[in-house]
């Protein structure tokens, strides 16, 4: 395969193109530069979009890592993995966050703080926060244009109406840099406020919406709420009132995702980011010098709750 | 008195239109459809002016151009021709000088409407206390508990239980719609407010009752207001002045009263004469 | 008379034009008459000499035809009703002229204290003053208190003219046209008006008023313009439009 196809899988110019949105997209913090996204040998839907930003981006000699939920293990992290691997020859992988030039990251962006020197790319399904409230795209076009985000606020008034508190677990709305409103993909709550004044780089990529947009280094990005009724994080607080702890590392300021265990039936609490995890198995944050190009594969059973 | 409004030979022409469409549309000749070209001239020559606190009534038939005047200066259609000024504290705005985003901005900020058709004036899958929210959450109020408190008070105003706030709008009679649509457009304290056939299709007792709560806030707010309708009763009890419009021209005007009681055009003395 | 008047009308005609008929009615003709401040000018003169029209065209309620309708306002300008803008016009009206007709009109859902108190609070004045005048008015037209909180629209003749009376004198015009405002009223209430008259005289309101009884007119006018029925009856339109 890799015979058959330039470095990178894409073409020059299709390669070209990107980087041509993408620098768009960091000059306009926050708006949706359309792209065409070309056809991948991969059903859309599976990152496509990511994936032609990471082809584009990523050159010989560089480090990658993909995650899918924060695993580094899952299908979609793997085949994404193994797909770049054979179409870039000369780059290496990691599963090491702090190791990684670049990142290809779908729904989550890892716990430990990323670099100035450092890229995440985001995979995006619906990169359109106003779709939910207006179906015509000319519409929400204008909408953008004049940051006319009412309607997507009294979406948010009617959760409060209905639940006494905003309800939205991912996509969260977050203005970037006091205009545009991004869908910043489905991450939690929890990692909204690593997009505000960001080290590194954050692209975002739609492949079957044909979306690139960006928030770039150090810049605002604010998700919407009230005055009074301020966005909050998701809260791991036990019955007893303390933090829940990851079962595993024992860490209880991470991303905890819940599953039954199957033995017990109970229910446990485990580090989403596996990397973040097995930092903190190790000792903290010692920086190994290996750069082993295999994943390592320690954690299965997270990586599918 | 402060003028709020100054609108100039406006015209609005539906279709490519052609050098006769003027010459070959209005009352004389009992069309606004111009054989040349297949144009309709929906309004011709239209000029008034709107002062603070002022109810003027544009009344006609259907096809007059009555709502065209109206859905040009509220920006749902663009003009062919003319000019509209309107006068907000010491700024003027040359209202189709201004860019679409601008014309939204005005319309969302300082203008009011409320449609005969709900539909047109609320969103029917959000709340009613969600409309009005939307309306001030557009003015950059971004206080969960005022954004409550103004809608409560706007619909208590408005006599809508405040208890039924947060039911959808579809849940609601007609008369109640319309009061909804009135809060709505009353929440940003606009000084100019459109009435485009609000009684039109209630019972005659909630027709009444709308059209009290209209008089009672034009007298509390000094609301300036256009109210376009085909009632000869809307037009006694609510204005001050009168247009009256015939295929799309404005064929008299002057005091409500001089106009119900010594019409001047044949026209209008036939629709004084019918009304009961 | 040493002062000019607040209201001076030359040569006033009016004719109505009746389209759907092809006809062309003459009303008043060639009406000239002078309203002194503090003094009534009354208008006399048989039926269908257009004493209403006068009055009406005075208030621009109709669209005078020829002549002038000079008046002079508070500030002491001097301008033609006939011609004034409409924006005027209605100024005028809310701050100085008042017309009390042979009629009420009022909406059946108000109550008559909110009908009295309206042209005050149109004229910019407090709600509860307003609402104090009114009462203060409704009480010296001998209105039995327990109709003040209902609406007029049930009255009877003579309590409908009281209401209308007291809206139309309790906000203090500087021009008062009164339109017969005594035809349904019982001798006794009659006295009171003729009394409120005699006071608004003595507060300096020019009066033009159409009385029908002769005594009426010998007891309070200071003036008598008799009208006379046009010259022609009708006549038919030239062209029809």
């Amino acid at each position: 395969m890799s015979a058959a196809h330039p470095f990178g899988f894409l073409d020059e110019h299709a390669k070209k193109e990107v980087r041509r949105s993408v620098l768009k997209a960091v000059a306009i913090p926050g708006y949706q530069v359309p792209y065409s996204s070309r056809e991948m040998p991969m059903g859309r839907g599976f990152g496509t979009g990511g994936l032609q930003l990471t082809l584009s981006l990523l050159g010989k000699g560089e480090t990658l890592k993909v995650i899918d939920q924060g695993s580094d293990d899952s299908v979609n992290a793997v085949s994404l993995r193994n797909f770049i691997e054979m179409t870039c020859e000369g780059i290496h992988t990691t599963t090491r966050t702090e190791a990684a030039d670049l990142l290809q990251s779908r729904h989550r962006i890892p716990e430990r703080p990323l670099r100035e020197d450092q890229l995440i790319v985001l995979q995006v399904p619906y990169p359109d926060p106003l779709v939910i409230v207006e179906p015509s795209e000319n519409k929400r076009k204008l909408m953008h244009g004049e940051a006319d985000y009412s309607r997507l606020l009294v979406k948010l008034y009617e959760d409060i109406v209905k639940f006494d508190e905003i309800t939205i677990s991912h996509r969260y709305p977050t203005r970037i840099n006091d205009h545009y409103v991004i869908d910043p993909s489905p991450i939690p709550r929890w990692d909204v406020p690593k997009l505000n004044h960001s080290k590194a780089l954050i692209l975002l990529g739609a492949g079957r919406e044909k979306k690139i947009y960006a928030v770039p280094p150090y810049t605002k990005a604010e998700p919407l709420a009230f005055e009074d009724v301020p966005f909050r994080v998701e809260d791991f607080t036990n019955e007893a009132g303390h933090r829940r702890a990851c079962q595993r590392c024992g860490c209880n300021s991470s991303f905890l995702d819940e599953f039954i265990d199957s033995s017990t039936g109970e229910k446990v609490f485990q580090c989403s980011d596996t990397d973040w995890c097995n930092t903190i198995m190790c000792g903290g944050a010692s920086l190994s010098s290996d750069s082993d190009t295999n994943p390592d594969v320690k954690n299965k059973e997270v990586a599918n709750g | 008195m402060d003028k709020v409004l100054e609108v100039a030979k406006l015209s609005k022409v539906y279709g490519q239109g052609c050098p006769s469409c003027y010459e070959l549309t209005g009352p004389q000749h009992n069309t606004n459809l111009c054989f040349r070209c297949g144009s309709i001239v929906a309004a011709h020559d239209v000029s008034f002016d709107l002062y603070k606190g002022e109810i003027l009534g544009i009344m006609g038939e259907s096809g007059s151009g009555k709502s065209t005047a109206v859905k040009c200066l509220y920006f749902d259609e663009p003009p062919t021709a003319g000019q509209a000024t309107f006068f907000d504290d010491d700024k003027r705005y040359d209202l189709f000088a201004l860019n679409a985003a601008q014309q939204r901005r005005l319309a969302n900020h300082r203008f009011g409407m409320v449609y005969q058709n709900p539909h047109l004036g609320l969103n029917f899958d959000i709340s009613a206390g969600g409309n009005i929210a939307e309306r001030l959450l557009m003015s950059d109020m971004d206080n969960y508990a005022r954004i409550r408190h103004q809608a409560t008070r706007l619909l208590s105003r408005t006599e809508v239980l405040p208890e039924r706030m947060d039911e959808l709008p579809k849940t609601f009679s007609g008369g109640m719609q319309q009061r909804v649509q009135i809060a709505k457009a009353l929440s940003t304290n606009p000084p100019l407010l459109f009435l485009d056939e609000v009684s039109t299709g209630l019972d005659l007792s909630v027709q009444a009752a709308i059209l009290d709560l209209i008089l009672e806030i034009q007298q509390e707010m000094g609301t300036a207001m256009i109210v376009v309708t085909h009632d000869l009763g809307v037009i006694r009890l609510l204005t001050g002045r009168t247009l009256v419009m015939k295929y799309g021209r404005v064929i008299e005007s002057g005091l409500t009263d001089q106009i119900l009681e010594d019409p001047q055009h044949a026209y209008t003395q036939r629709l004084v004469a019918s009304a009961l | 008379m040493s002062e000019a008047p607040v209201l001076r009308v030359e040569n006033f005609s009016k004719q109505f034009t009746l389209h759907e008929q092809g006809k062309r009615i003459p009303s008043s003709h060639n009406v000239s008459l002078s309203v002194y401040s503090g003094q009534l000018t009354a208008l006399i003169g048989p039926t269908g000499a257009g004493k209403t029209t006068v009055l009406k065209g005075i208030y621009r309620t109709y669209l005078p035809g020829s002549g002038r309708i000079l008046y002079r306002t508070q500030a002491g300008h001097e301008i033609d009703l006939a011609q004034a803008d409409e924006h005027r016009m209605l100024a005028l009206r809310r701050m100085e002229i008042g017309y009390v007709t042979q009629f009420l009109h009022a909406l059946p859902r108000q109550a008559t204290e909110d009908v009295v108190a309206q042209p005050l609070l149109h004229k910019g004045i407090s709600k509860t003053d307003a609402q104090y005048q009114a009462r203060e008015m409704l009480a010296a037209m001998n209105l039995p208190q327990r109709l003040w909180g209902i609406s007029p629209s049930t009255f009877s003749g003579g309590e409908k003219q009281r209401v209308n009376l007291a809206r139309g004198l309790v906000s203090r015009p500087r021009l008062l046209l009164l339109d017969e405002p005594t035809a349904s009223l019982d001798q006794y209430t009659m006295e009171r008006v003729i009394r409120l008259i005699e006071k608004l005289k003595t507060e300096g309101v020019a009066m033009l008023a159409i009385f029908h009884q002769k005594e009426l007119v010998d007891r309070v006018a200071n003036n008598v313009v008799t009208l006379e029925p046009p010259p022609a009856e009708e006549y038919a339109l030239e062209e029809t439009a």
